[in-house]
């Protein structure tokens, strides 16, 4: 059963379409992440869900129930706000209930939701203070509370830790995810980061420019990247770029040729073709002695980026910069000679012009 | 100690750095404010001095002196018993007139002007924009243009010379500028405020009452003191429509100092200027404190 549907959405601004046509089904239960860079209409996609902007076109349906006209609070949704939004002159007590009571809800009933969302989210402590005497986690906790109370079917977030520190990012990050492995809410979220989108997705939505590139499960979006756009904006470092001709299964550029033997094509090539050619920095290896892997090189260390658990390390093939990354504890240094290499089996080709993978 | 603080007498820089006090920069700067200050305080202080005097001790012409015999006579005359025109009865009739007027005019201003620019920040009704530049536009014509339609059109309503009628006249005109003050102001407030607030069910008035009406006192405070202070010190609309019976303070205060008839009081003229400007001084020293207070600091982001 699907818990969110979009058909055929559009919103303009003026003169400015933000939304193009846009269809999406979301099932219940399901954590959906819409990932993108700024501007491309994840923000807008989930204010028109919410309903906080009206459609040029298209409906929503929530559960079944075609809400396109309904208001935010009748639509059965719960949101959480980059910037917190809690009411600053009402305590956290006061911010929780105050859904409750525009929904008319007896004192009991509302004083047992306040109880369980605290308790839920452990800020039982904190129900007398004023959002200003809260931290910036504390006020994350409680603007997600004031989703919770209002038991409702999908909730919405909208970049919820983008205002916080890195190391509260991460911890607030695993409690999401708890929290909808517990609650089994659906739950949809808009976020630029890269990493929340990997680790809290069960699928990922990528937008550009008011349209939906790829719809995936995380590591199909990883490893099979619909486009180079796609390719492009998700894992970091991101995807070492080759331009060369394809000539049947064979790469070339420059001098140099790869035998790509192993790669699976969507579609057969057209003969001598240009292409893209993209592989992710970690799955270029080191090569040992007897060479282990089908493609090889010779590069000459550039530069050096020692990260802790691994090394990025910046190269050149042929005058085109190459990343790729190395155990923590090997020891490169700037200068030295390798043999690298990778399988054709994780890399990806992008046409040239229309730069769809194939 | 070390050698060279003990040789060149010189102390080794640590901590804050020191800082003279009787610096040329401060002497300049303190000597002008003083200087300013006195030029504004001497004739409040000669007022003050005059209204305690009685008329023997004035008319030996020595403005600055303080007064030989006290005497609170002046104030009591200015205030029950100085004739403006027909009634002898002081400045009280006008300072209750002046109340009356002040207090609906200033609510209703400021009720209607708040949840105008309440409606033009947050909700972008249709036509917004056009009603917007109406409004602003209201700011910018003179007042002359409009004296006498308004006095036909009060006239035709039955309120002219009446007290209601110039409540009427002040609220509409205090409308652009406060309309103004409370759409910037909602502004400043996070959007994301209003969108949790929708999401949480409340509706128009919910929003208004319950969210922005209490992150706003700063502004409510700025409104009140404006049109306390601009509707009690109005002289030309109370002069032009109302009559003897319903003058403002400010009306009578110049019927009483511009009176020809009789020798001229200068300490009961005194008196009733100081009366008349006492509501004004005391909004600006009781709200002063709650303008500065920073009520909604530490909203959202943190």
């Amino acid at each position: 059963m699907n818990s969110i549907e979009i058909k055929n959405l559009s919103l303009n601004f003026g003169d400015v379409k933000v939304l193009k046509d846009l269809n999406l089904s979301v099932e219940k239960g399901e954590f959906l992440v819409l990932l993108g860079a700024s501007g491309c209409g994840k923000s807008t996609l989930l204010n028109c869900i919410a309903g906080l902007l009206d459609i040029t076109d298209g409906q929503i349906f929530i559960n079944n129930q075609n809400v396109t006209w309904y208001e935010p609070s009748e639509r059965g949704i719960g949101m959480v706000f980059q910037s917190y939004a809690l009411y600053p002159q009402m305590s956290v007590e006061g911010n929780l209930s105050f859904s409750l009571k525009n929904a008319k809800l007896s004192k009991e009933e509302i004083n047992t939701r306040v109880k369980n969302a605290s308790e839920i989210l452990q800020i039982e402590d904190l129900l007398k203070r004023k959002p200003a005497a809260l931290s910036g986690g504390q006020r994350q906790r409680v603007a997600i509370g004031r989703a919770l109370v209002r038991d409702v079917e999908v909730f919405l977030f909208d970049e919820p830790l983008s205002n916080l520190d890195a190391k509260l990012r991460t911890e607030l990050r695993v409690e999401i995810k708890r929290l909808h492995h517990k609650l089994k809410n659906t739950m949809i979220y808009v976020t630029h980061d890269q990493i929340e989108a990997m680790t809290l997705a069960n699928r990922i939505a990528i937008m550009r420019d008011g349209l939906i590139l790829q719809l995936d499960n995380p590591k199909t979006i990883y490893n099979f990247p619909v486009n180079k756009y796609v390719a492009e904006f998700i894992g970091s470092p991101s995807m070492n770029f080759i331009e060369g001709r394809l000539d049947g299964t064979n790469f070339e550029f420059d001098e140099l040729s790869f035998n790509l033997e192993g790669y699976s094509f969507k579609e057969k090539i057209k003969a001598n073709s240009q292409v893209w050619l993209g592989v992710r920095p970690e799955n270029i290896v080191i090569n040992e002695a007897d060479k282990t892997m089908p493609v090889n090189c010779d590069v000459v260390v550039e530069v050096v980026e020692p990260m802790g658990a691994d090394t990025l390390v910046w190269s050149s093939l042929n005058g085109k910069e190459l990343r790729f990354t190395v155990e923590g504890n090997k020891i490169v240094n700037i200068g030295d000679k390798l043999n690298v290499g990778f399988d054709p089996a994780h890399v990806s080709i992008f046409d040239f012009e229309t730069e769809d993978r194939l | 100690m070390t050698d060279s603080q003990n040789n060149s007498g010189v102390v080794e820089p640590r901590g804050p750095k020191p800082r003279k006090i009787m610096s040329r920069r401060n002497i300049i700067l303190y000597g002008t404010l003083l200087v300013v200050a006195i030029y504004y305080l001497i004739p409040l202080y000669v007022m003050i001095v005059t209204s305690l005097k009685g008329m023997p001790e004035i008319r030996l012409g020595n403005i600055f002196s303080p007064p030989v015999e006290v005497t609170f006579d002046p104030w009591i005359k200015a205030w029950s018993q100085a004739c403006t025109g027909l009634n002898c009865d002081g400045l009280s009739r006008g300072f209750w007139n002046s109340v009356q007027i002040t207090l609906p005019s200033v609510i209703v201003s400021i009720a209607i002007a708040s949840v105008n620019g309440y409606a033009l920040a947050n909700w972008r009704f249709k036509g917004a924009n056009l009603f917007f530049t109406i409004l602003i536009f209201g700011a910018f014509i003179p007042y002359q243009i409009m004296i006498y339609p308004l006095v036909i059109l009060l006239r035709d309503l039955g309120i002219y010379t009446k007290l209601p009628g110039l409540i009427l006249i002040h609220s509409i005109f205090g409308m652009p500028i406060l309309t103004l003050l409370f759409r910037n102001y909602f502004t400043t407030i996070p959007e994301e405020l209003f969108k949790a607030a929708r999401v949480d069910g409340a509706r128009f008035w919910g929003i208004y009452f319950r969210v922005m009406m209490p992150m706003s006192l700063p502004i409510f405070v700025v409104a009140i003191i404006m049109q306390v202070t601009g509707i009690w010190n109005d002289f030309l609309f109370g002069v032009i429509y109302t009559k003897p019976d319903t003058y403002p303070m400010t009306v009578q205060l110049n019927n009483i100092v511009n009176s020809v008839q009789g020798v001229k009081e200068y300490n009961v003229n005194m008196a009733a200027t100081l009366l008349t400007g006492l509501v004004p001084l005391t909004i600006y020293f009781i709200s002063g404190k709650l303008f500065v207070r920073g009520i909604a600091a530490g909203a959202v982001k943190g």
